[in-house]
């Protein structure tokens, strides 16, 4: 049985319930697996702590909300401090690590990439922070194919954006190939 | 053409349901968490021919959801804790005038402005007594996302057939999540009308027992001219201080919901079978007691679930029956106490009750809930 | 040939039960023969009112007849209309319901311009529930929760109709029936949302407590302190303290609600065909 939960934390703006989104519809339209996202929310609207939970598996989800958390994805030590405490000992933490500097080593494999840095060097667009994230997030875990989440990245992209989302999505699989995980072949009829 | 699955916002598959269901008003106003239903009915309503209308305050909105159905046109508002306090003034017309309407409360914490964006089940006592007066309702409270689409649906069905105002109870964690649904086929769902006189207009009587538990009720500028208020009332709907017919009308109201159980009635249930303790929670809650239930059995405790989706009126027989069987019900909700007073009254000392409340706007998990289950074997 | 009341009489319903000397009788007879002018069927009207003396009305009358919650009237009669736009939806109310407990529906319901006729009976009193100070209760005139005289100023419901965008708004009187008559077929008329304001006397509640115990002396006052549109015009401010100005106040043109709604409607039906071809 395939059971996965995965967490992915930031501040309100830079998206990260949008992409859970988008993992989760990889998994339910196009693997054909099921999936629920659960997002949490502040009154903030911008700058508050926000997460959103993804719980993948290959049976019905009865519970919504993570509860053993295998992977969690921090784009902000705030939404860090606030939201790593359900994970997993031993759990995976990817960190953007210009932004996420204190983590407890101790307890978690800790991953880093300069995700936002990476953004802006290699695509220009800070917006495609989520694209690398999700192509690191499956790069590192697995949880759905590769194909699944180039097409649910391509119908959530704006018109227009596809192409440079794409090209996120893979830099992201690129990074998590040099953090060491094997990563499937890119499938070309998607781009 | 057959559907695809697709993700659905709890809150979303709400207002699409609805409108599958053939609801075509809309009136609400602006409240955390449950904006998106209204949002999503902005938009969609004037695709199918229907009116969206923001008013400007809860009270309102109640009030032009009754007035929309009234003329014919299926309606439902939606809320949260606070506005559901404002509607209570006009849910209680609907309850006396017997207007059909849904009205959706997604709750969270409470009293007053409580916890906007967190979730709770603290609303339930308001559901079924909120406004004053004796009055009659139904509750449905569903769990997953499948149960959310057929609950609104039966919804807007028992408030056709009833001539009732039926809420759907949701929480914030319902509200928000995002699962896997194919939405169904028009030729799937079966849809209730309202009945309308078959009696000519000089011998309509919009409150005429002789036509049954549920009168039909004509729509306003069909040719049926009659009145409608919130005073007590006699058949025809005008005015009266008569105790004798004040009592016959409302024993007819209750006898609309005493003989349609079967239909009102829906539950799940879960490793019951020689259970000798069983869960009683409905909800988000209710997924994480199922959740819950499996880790026991997993670990040899006979323990079971019994998810009650109708909310009010509630399954007194059933709930019964599980008294006589279980040594004791765990009750877990996200409030201090409030659906298990009606579980304590049924099981009236032939089980053990024991509740499990938690408020402050994180759910109980499923690991709490196996603690208390371990607790009590 | 006398008028037919019993035409629009619900009959089975009589006696009524406003008292001796009341002026709501006025209004609604004004009412009744301006429908008539308008022609239309009873199938085709309903009358809304929220709670008091006023809204008693709707229950006397053959029509499509609603009688909601204190103050609500308005919000009832808003889901109505737009359910029917082509039909024909008046709310009457008294100075209490439309102005203090339904004032936010008063005001939203003049700014969406909504095709509706608000005809406001303003008797200055909660009758009704026992002669309780209402919004309209001139400064220093009692009730009997103002036994010192009201020290707060009355609410002028015509200017904030005008104010939050009705767009037909006039004011008559019970002692002036016919001219009541004519601003309520106007507003009938008029396309948008509309107000009546009727003043009228309540010789039991406020009458009584006023030195003015009876029916025509109320009435008598309410002629005296009544200044035509025209006049007042002419007449510099102080001499206009403690009066009313009468006539047809306002009459603009604005897009009416339900209209816009069509329209929204079919924008909205226009860009998912476009979505889907």
């Amino acid at each position: 049985m395939k059971h996965y939960e995965l967490r992915f934390g930031g501040v309100g703006g830079q998206g990260v319930i949008l992409a859970g989104a988008i993992l989760a519809e990889a998994a339910v339209i196009y693997d054909g697996l099921y999936a629920v996202q659960s997002p949490t929310y502040t009154a903030q609207v911008r700058g508050g702590a926000t997460k959103v939970d993804v719980i993948i598996s290959d049976r019905p989800v009865i519970y919504p909300r993570a509860t053993e958390i295998d992977f969690f994805l921090a784009l902000a030590q705030r939404s860090y401090d606030v939201f790593h405490h359900q994970l997993k000992d031993g759990g995976i933490v990817l960190v953007d690590e210009t932004l996420v500097t204190r983590v407890d080593e101790d307890r978690y494999r800790v991953l880093r990439v300069p995700i936002t840095d990476l953004a802006e060097r290699e695509i220009g667009r800070v917006v495609v922070v989520n694209a690398i994230s999700l192509g690191l997030t499956v790069g590192i875990t697995g949880v759905v194919s590769r194909r699944a989440i180039e097409q649910a990245v391509a119908a959530r992209a704006p018109k227009g954006t596809v192409d440079m989302n794409l090209k996120a999505l893979n830099l992201g699989f690129e990074q998590a190939a040099r953090l060491g995980f094997p990563v499937e072949e890119r499938t070309e009829e998607a781009v | 053409m057959a559907k695809e699955v697709r993700l659905w916002e709890g809150n979303h598959l709400v207002a699409e349901a609805a409108i599958l269901a053939g609801c075509r008003f809309f009136a609400g106003y602006p409240i955390t968490p449950s904006s998106e239903i209204a949002e999503y009915m902005a938009v969609r309503l004037p695709q199918v021919g229907g009116t969206f209308i923001q008013m400007e305050d809860e009270i309102a909105s109640m009030g032009a959801i009754i007035g929309a159905s009234l003329a014919g046109v299926k309606s439902m508002t939606a809320t949260s804790g606070p506005g559901f306090s404002l509607k209570q003034e006009n849910l209680g017309y609907a309850c006396m005038a017997e207007i059909p309407v849904v009205v959706v409360d997604v709750m969270r914490g409470g009293p007053s402005t409580g916890l906007p964006t967190h979730p709770s089940q603290m609303d339930v006592m308001q559901a079924r007594w909120g406004t004053h007066g004796d009055h009659w309702i139904i509750a449905l409270a569903p769990a997953f996302i499948h149960e959310i689409f057929w609950a609104t649906v039966r919804a807007f069905n028992l408030s056709e057939k009833l001539r009732i105002p039926v809420i759907l109870l949701l929480d914030e964690i319902l509200a928000h999540m995002h699962e896997g649904f194919r939405l169904p086929d028009s030729s799937e769902i079966e849809i209730v009308d309202r009945a309308k006189p078959t009696v000519p207009p000089d011998r309509y009587f919009p409150y005429d027992e002789s036509q049954g538990d549920v009168p039909p009720l004509a729509a306003f500028f069909s040719g049926y001219r009659f009145n409608i208020t919130g005073l007590n009332h006699d058949k025809s709907g005008f005015p009266t201080t008569n105790p004798e017919i004040i009592q016959r009308d409302m024993e007819r109201q209750r006898r609309k919901i005493e003989r349609h159980l079967d239909e009102i009635l829906w539950w799940d249930e879960h490793e019951l079978e020689g259970a000798e303790l069983a869960v009683i929670a409905y909800g988000s809650i209710g997924r994480s007691a199922h959740a819950a239930v499996d880790r026991a059995r997993a670990l040899g405790i006979r323990a079971g679930l019994f998810r009650p989706i109708t909310l009010w009126p509630f399954p007194e027989k059933r709930v019964a029956a599980l008294a006589e069987q279980v040594r004791t019900i765990l009750v877990p909700e996200m409030n201090m106490g409030q659906l298990v007073l009606e579980v304590e009254r049924v099981a009236a000392g032939r089980c053990d009750v024991v509740p499990l409340g938690k408020v402050g706007g994180i759910p109980i998990d499923p690991p709490e809930i196996l603690e208390a289950i371990k607790a009590r074997v | 040939m006398a008028f037919d009341y019993e035409k629009y009489l619900r009959m089975e319903r009589m006696p009524h039960m406003w008292c001796p000397g009341c002026g709501i009788g006025i209004v609604v007879k004004a009412m009744l023969r301006a429908i008539e002018k308008m022609g239309w069927s009873q199938d085709d009207v309903a009358v809304v009112s929220g709670i008091g003396c006023t809204s008693r009305t709707p229950g006397y009358l053959d029509f499509n007849t609603l009688h909601t919650t204190h103050g609500r009237a308005l919000a009832f009669a808003t889901g109505l209309k737009l359910a029917r736009p082509d039909k024909h939806v008046i709310v009457i109310s008294g100075d209490g319901d439309a102005a203090a407990i339904g004032g936010n529906h008063f005001l939203h319901a003049c700014r969406r311009n909504i095709d509706i006729t608000l005809i406001v009976v303003n008797n200055y009193i909660y009758g009704m529930t026992g002669g309780q100070a209402s919004p309209t209760t001139p400064f220093g005139m009692r009730a009997s929760t103002a036994p010192y005289g009201a020290v707060d100023p009355a609410m002028d419901i015509c200017q904030v109709a005008i104010a939050a965008g009705a767009t037909y708004v006039a004011r008559g009187t019970v002692a002036q029936g016919l001219l009541l008559e004519r601003y309520i077929l106007n507003g009938l008329k008029h396309k948008g949302f509309s107000v009546i304001e009727a003043m009228s006397d309540c010789p039991v509640q406020y009458g009584r407590r006023n030195r003015m115990s009876s029916a025509v002396e109320m009435i008598q006052w309410i002629r005296d302190h009544g200044v035509p549109v025209t006049r007042a015009k002419e007449l510099p401010p102080e001499e206009l303290e403690g009066k009313f100005v009468t006539g047809e106040l306002h009459v603009a043109e604005r897009p009416e609600y339900t209209e816009e709604y069509r329209r929204l409607i079919e924008k909205a039906q226009k860009a998912a065909e476009g979505a889907h071809g």
